[in-house]
């Protein structure tokens, strides 16, 4: 199980104008763990996706998934065990039917027809869509294309899922549906998101990101209640623990 | 803006009648492929002056519209919003070719009229029939036919991606134009200007989303093609289809046919 824990050591990145996307982070993310990346925007959080299956090498750091470092040489096999959900479902979903774009990723791992076919099936009855399967990718709904776009990674089986935004655009019964969905799911988690609530719900551990560093890796419940924490890092309770704050209704004087 | 948005349920359309369940909607999307590319080029080839000779080739156009019951009027508009070019690269053969070539009654019809007129019916018949092609088969069909035919791989991948991101890149071009002119009060149009800025705008948008597509790809083990599992059966029906169609326009292409018929009939009553 050893290939399902994410280490990263001192990792440092800076863009090639100059502008600095992560310094310094580290962290250790074991077997099944699910993490929350919180942080205002700008924070350095999509860069640090980036780094977690090569779509960016860090300038300077170390980032290992599973027992071997991410570099050049072995980052097919780490894009195998990592998959990432984008942000913009249009971005993901690139071919021109569902069926094809949940099957580009196992037919890219060589798998027969018949095995193809049977994953593409399997990854559609896990996020709920399996009637999706011959529709046109342009013509989904918000909702349907997250869920598809989730299933074309799940087809690949990885053991390390990275989400960015998952519930950015989405109505709030496909969110609700969403975070049910991202709770059955036993893979380590690593979710980017603003949405602190959904973070609360789905995530037991939670890093806070600041201007490209590491502010606080603790457990969610204890970072959220850490007022200090989340104003120096520009972000605020979720809505759901807000109510608490505002109970001491008695400090107000009534007429 | 409006007509934007509407070339997109247009094109939408296009892809809803692909969905249809007729006959000829099930045929392998290579034998439709093969015989409108067959029908394209017997009807190019022939001589500019050919009028007589093009009209058995309206047949196949007008047979498939009807089998597959395809609105005639919404392939006539589209043909009409390409017609300007065609008119374009013909309308100066009147006034070049004045040489008067058939006499009817007391007039007489110039060479450039006939051979503008042979351009015309050239364009619609090609038009009309890649046009009922993509709705037989529908835009993507007709990638995979291509792809299955072994047309180089990078060729059928533009095409894939320009039908896939037409969408995407419409919708993102006409929120910037409703965001523009909701802004633009008392501006009537698009001034160039502003139109350039736009266009960049566009441009670099495009470049971001196209950097993010390939890393999308790159994450699920793209290495430069693209595969796609996707059963297809070349079988007895698309032999016959592809084999009498093929044979139908390669006659009128080589005879007559409407003179041999005529004297068929003439030799026969007379």
């Amino acid at each position: 199980m050893s290939h399902h824990i994410v280490q990263a050591d001192n990792l440092h990145h800076t863009y090639s104008d100059g502008t600095v996307g992560i310094n310094d982070i580290s962290f250790k993310i074991t077997h099944g763990e699910s993490v929350a990346l919180v942080g205002a925007n700008g924070a350095g959080k999509s860069t640090l996706l980036l780094h977690l299956n090569g779509c960016l090498m860090a300038t300077e750091g170390e980032i290992r998934i599973g027992d071997y470092p991410l570099n050049k040489i072995n980052l097919k096999a780490v894009r195998r065990s990592v998959g990432m959900v984008f942000q913009d479902p249009d971005d993901q979903l690139f071919m021109p039917t569902v069926f094809d774009d949940i099957a580009f990723g196992p037919i890219n791992l060589g798998l027969p027809d018949d095995q193809v076919a049977q994953r593409v099936a399997d990854a559609l009855e896990t996020v709920g869509a399996p009637h999706l399967i011959h529709r046109q990718s342009y013509r989904l709904s918000g909702g349907e294309k997250r869920a598809v776009a989730i299933a074309t990674i799940l087809a690949t089986s990885p053991d390390i899922l990275v989400l960015d935004e998952p519930t950015a655009n989405l109505d709030p019964v496909s969110r609700r549906r969403l975070i049910k969905l991202l709770k059955t799911f036993k893979h380590t988690k690593i979710i980017a998101t603003h949405d602190l609530d959904m973070a609360l719900d789905v995530c037991e551990r939670t890093i806070v990101m600041h201007k490209g560093k590491i502010t606080a890796d603790r457990p969610t419940q204890d970072i959220f209640s850490d007022d200090d924490l989340l104003v120096r890092s520009g972000l605020e309770r979720p809505l759901r623990m807000q109510g608490f704050q505002m109970i001491p209704l008695k400090k107000i004087k009534c007429p | 803006m409006t007509t934007i948005e509407n070339s997109l349920f247009d094109i939408r359309h296009m892809d809803t009648l692909a969905s249809g369940h007729s006959r000829l909607h099930k045929i392998d999307p290579r034998a439709k492929l093969i015989t409108t590319m067959i029908f394209i080029c017997m009807v190019v080839s022939l001589g500019k002056y050919d009028i007589s000779r093009m009209m058995p080739f309206v047949i196949y156009p007008l047979a498939m519209i009807i089998a597959a019951d395809l609105p005639v009027l919404y392939l006539f508009k589209k043909i009409l919003v390409v017609a300007p070019f065609a008119i374009l690269v013909g309308m100066f053969n009147p006034l070049m070719d004045t040489q008067p070539l058939v006499q009817i009654g007391g007039f007489s019809i110039s060479g450039g009229w006939i051979s503008f007129v042979s351009i015309l019916l050239r364009f619609g018949l090609t038009v009309s029939a890649a046009l009922i092609l993509i709705c037989l088969t529908g835009f993507n069909g007709v990638c995979l036919a291509l792809e299955k035919l072994k047309v180089p791989g990078p060729f059928v991948i533009q095409l894939l991606f320009l039908y896939r991101y037409l969408f995407v890149l419409i919708e993102e071009a006409s929120r910037m134009i409703r965001a523009r002119s909701l802004r633009a009060f008392d501006s009537k149009g698009l001034p160039f200007s502003v139109f350039v800025r736009l266009l960049g705008q566009l441009l670099l948008r495009t470049l971001d989303r196209a950097q993010r597509i390939h890393l999308a790809m790159c994450c699920r083990g793209f290495d430069g093609h693209i595969r796609i599992s996707r059963p297809m059966i070349f079988g007895y029906r698309e032999i016959r289809f592809t084999f009498s169609w093929s044979l139908f326009f390669v006659l009128a292409r080589c005879y007559h046919l409407p003179m041999k018929i005529g004297s068929v009939i003439e030799g026969y009553f007379l």
